[in-house]
């Protein structure tokens, strides 16, 4: 009970792992593109509250200065995925991602 | 200020986090999808707060869900949806996925369960009120040149969207 109800840094840690985990299924196994994007963004939003937790837990904000960077690569990619995604409508008029199938052996 | 009934809102923010995530990978429509996933982002934000990231917490909305969030919903209003919401959602290797899934849930189990004993016990104590400040000197001095090719990388994002989204260029 005492564990329970006493939050402390490994609460936000198995937070951030459901999160990463609800990330990972969306990216292996939804076949809409942006769904998938959208998965990564979860993923990303994990990795994010593991920083600032242990960024809480020593009592600096470096960890804080990281998920800002996080966040700023996070942009990027959206950005430049959307971008891909619009070419890729534009070329098979579909968003399932298996059917990005050129390069396959 | 003390942090008032903080299981309570922790527990309250956590769960509607993970029903936001869950809702995201389980919607048919990718609208209803990224209304849940702002949902999540906001929530995380009010939990950023809980952490003494006020810095953080006000990126996250005003970055996440306000700008990455409208990118994807204007890319989802471009391309047609609806032909896609009514073919099969899943693809064809979603069973490996959720093996994959559930052996690194597993790794996470194990990793959590052997490793917390290095964690300190109590947080240590943290200056509240100038936290804007401290992620600014950091930003501006140790981390300089990771901020200018944070700079670099996002330029090279714009020309790259701009080259991928142009029909000629």
């Amino acid at each position: 009970m005492e564990s329970v109800l006493h939050i402390t840094t490994l609460h936000y840690l198995v937070l951030g792992a459901a999160l990463f985990l609800l990330g990972v299924i969306g990216v292996l196994t939804r076949r809409n593109v942006v769904i998938v994007l959208m998965s990564i963004e979860l993923i990303l939003n994990a990795v994010n509250l593991n920083l600032v937790a242990f960024s809480r837990l020593w009592g600096g904000v470096h960890g804080q200065v990281f998920a800002i960077f996080v966040i700023t690569d996070a942009a990027a990619e959206a950005a430049v995925g959307l971008g891909i995604l619009i070419a890729f409508f534009r070329n098979k008029e579909t968003v399932n991602i298996d059917e990005v199938n050129l390069l396959k052996w | 200020m003390a942090p008032v009934a903080t299981p309570f809102f922790f527990y309250l923010l956590a769960g509607i986090m993970l029903i936001g995530g869950i809702l995201v990978i389980t919607r048919k429509n990718p609208v209803h999808s990224a209304l849940a996933l702002i949902v999540t982002l906001l929530s995380q934000a009010s939990i950023y707060l809980m952490l003494y990231a006020p810095f953080v917490a006000g990126v996250q909305i005003i970055l996440y869900a306000g700008g990455i969030m409208v990118l994807f919903l204007f890319v989802i209003m471009l391309v047609s949806i609806e032909r896609s919401m009514k073919e099969r959602q899943l693809n064809s290797q979603w069973v490996a996925g959720i093996i994959a899934a559930t052996a690194l849930g597993g790794l996470f189990i194990a990793v959590y369960m052997k490793g917390t004993s290095i964690l300190p016990d109590h947080a240590l104590s943290v200056v509240e009120d100038n936290n804007t400040q401290e992620v600014a000197k950091l930003l501006y001095g140790q981390y300089m040149f990771a901020f200018e090719i944070a700079s670099l990388l996002l330029l090279v994002a714009i020309i790259g969207a701009v080259v991928m989204a142009k029909k000629r260029i």
